[in-house]
């Protein structure tokens, strides 16, 4: 009787700390990016591009990389969004079998799971047979690949959870499916739907995989689609890397830059999904 | 009225249109890069390129194996220290922790697993390089830091949120009758998790694993960062590493200038295209025969 207590002790003492140990971590990561970054950010960083001799621990900032990172990040919701909105729509049961729809689930799921290196290698295909050269709209491609299945399955999930009565008032009506789609289903789910582009957005501002062979890096500002643009998750990396401790400093501010923007998104989302979920007839 | 049925018929065939599109991304994708990939194994045999470990791009030398065993190693290291990590915490979250405390580590736990790969690794520098050099010291390696323990560390860490999120969805699907009858026959809470819970579960926890085992064998930027990315087989966990994903990102810029070096890295996507592709299909369908007998 003791032995079994005692074991339940044990484990139950083995499971806190475990959770513990991964608060911790977690918590120290966001801490240290915070504490380190705070301390050599400045507003030379945030509304300077490099000047010659950046690299060198010289003086500028990151300007190019934070506007480069909303130029990729916003293009490639816009195009994403283009292409999951109707797939979420078709993925209704009004417009395909359920056996089309669980495939296409499927593919989506499998989509996500794809690595973002692989979409950068794919993107570079892309980009050769267009016969691009890394630049903006290379980044926003690949990137939207990225974000696809992210944003599809999460309008998907909102569409669904659409009362079927209030669809089925529409027929009642001698509505159309199209246009109940569009009147009834898509009023009823934009809210949620902001969601699933706003959580597509932070995952695509963070990304560097996929856009380390398609948007390159420069110290300008895109003037054009066809630019090479910088993007803070590179800028963190490229700065880490080199070995002078004044540029390290500014790989801990680009980072807690990072992080600030997709903390706010995330926030953000959360906060809409609230706020809008209220005025929704559920 | 003809109008709009007509219009009402075109959205429903085009729907169906990109439906079948969407379907065969992944396809395109493998195709693609197989394109690009090809001229390779016009050269070389594909059990040649598996099984040589001789990277040597200029003098046309491609051996993908250290690149497979530095992935194998890191990842399959990284598992060993989040898997009972992760079920621990799962399994408390899901059967122990109030109902209060899950709903309010959930969000946290989700933004988490949104915090981007490179800052991870920037903390992976800071902190855990320094770490491990210290531990090579302790125990007799020489180590710069950057090395496979290192890759593994953070990786781990990286794959924390999606684990314990995954694995507390599997275990809340579990009966409360099935804890019920457990408890009724006098089992104690740990021994109901033990026997009856952990035993309903147990294929939906693996689905879990293989998802997070996904997850981690493409991360690149975080593992890249830390890793050491030389390309030798590893011998120890002190000696560097450098898998697939960091091979294909650290490349990018040379690999136009020398022959047959993009198509290297191109097969080296679809490898790991693959691999995860079966991962994930396998974790899929286990996780949704989970979800059917639950119902």
């Amino acid at each position: 009787m003791k032995r079994r207590k005692l074991e339940e002790k044990i484990f139950k003492a083995l499971m806190l700390g475990s959770l513990a140990l991964v608060l911790l971590i977690l918590s120290g990561i966001v801490l240290v990016v915070v504490v380190r970054g705070a301390s050599s950010l400045s507003l030379a960083m945030l509304t300077q591009t490099p000047k010659g001799g950046f690299y060198l621990g010289k003086e500028g900032g990151i300007l190019n990389a934070i506007i480069g990172s909303f130029c990729l990040a916003i293009g490639a919701t816009v195009l994403s969004a283009l292409v999951s909105l109707p797939i979420a729509f078709a993925l209704q049961k009004e417009y395909t079998g359920s056996r089309l729809a669980n495939l296409t689930r499927l593919s989506l799921d499998v989509l996500w799971g794809i690595p973002s290196i692989v979409y950068g290698a794919f993107g570079f295909v892309i980009m050769m047979y267009l016969g691009l050269r890394a630049s903006l709209l290379g980044g926003i491609i690949a990137l939207s690949f990225l974000m696809l299945p992210i944003m599809t399955r999460s309008m998907e999930e909102v569409i669904r959870m659409i009362p079927i009565e209030l669809k089925e008032t529409a027929y009642a009506l001698g509505i159309t499916r199209l246009e109940t789609t569009l009147a009834v289903v898509l009023r009823q789910a934009l809210p949620g739907m902001i969601t699933g582009v706003m959580l597509a957005f932070g995952r695509g501002i963070g990304d560097a995989a996929s856009i380390l062979f398609t948007a390159g890096y420069t110290d300008y500002i895109p003037r054009s689609l066809f630019d090479p643009v910088a993007s803070l998750p590179l800028a963190v990396f490229f700065q880490i890397g080199t070995p002078i401790p004044e540029v390290q400093q500014r790989a801990y501010a680009s980072a807690l830059i990072l992080l600030i923007i997709v903390l706010v998104v995330s926030l953000i989302a959360r906060l809409l999904n609230a706020r809008y979920s209220k005025n929704i007839i559920k | 009225m003809q109008w709009r049925r007509l219009k009402d018929a075109f959205a429903t065939n085009s729907f169906r249109i990109i439906l079948s599109l969407t379907n065969s991304i992944i396809f395109i994708i493998a195709i693609g890069l197989f394109i690009k990939g090809k001229p390779i194994l016009f050269q070389k045999s594909i059990s040649e390129l598996l099984v040589s470990s001789i990277w040597q791009p200029l003098k046309g030398h491609f051996g993908f194996l250290p690149f497979i065993i530095g992935t194998i190693a890191v990842t399959a290291f990284a598992m060993t220290l989040a898997v009972p990590i992760c079920l621990l915490s799962a399994i408390y979250l899901a059967e122990y922790a109030p109902r209060r405390l899950r709903e309010l580590l959930r969000p946290v736990i989700d933004v988490l697993a949104g915090i981007p790969s490179v800052i991870y690794g920037l903390w992976g520098v800071i902190v855990i390089v320094p770490l491990v050099r210290w531990l090579g010291q302790v125990t007799g390696h020489i180590t710069s830091g950057y090395n496979l323990l290192s890759g593994a560390i953070v990786l781990a860490i990286m794959v924390f949120p999606f684990i314990i999120s995954v694995a507390t969805e599997v275990f809340l699907t579990v009966p409360i009758e099935a804890h019920e009858a457990s408890l009724s026959l006098g089992a104690t809470r740990w021994e109901t998790v033990k026997h009856v819970v952990l035993k309903a579960a147990r294929r939906g926890v693996m689905a879990a694993i293989v998802l997070g085992f996904a997850r981690a064998i493409g991360e690149t930027m975080a593992v890249l960062m830390v890793v050491g990315n030389v390309a030798k087989v590893p011998k120890s966990l002190f000696d560097p590493a450098y898998p697939l994903p960091a091979l294909i990102a650290n490349n990018y810029g040379e690999m136009m200038s020398i022959p047959l070096y993009d198509a290297a890295l191109m097969l080296a996507a679809l490898i790991l295209l693959v691999i995860v592709t079966i991962f994930n299909l396998g974790a899929h369908f286990t996780l949704l025969r989970m979800e059917r007998k639950s119902q």
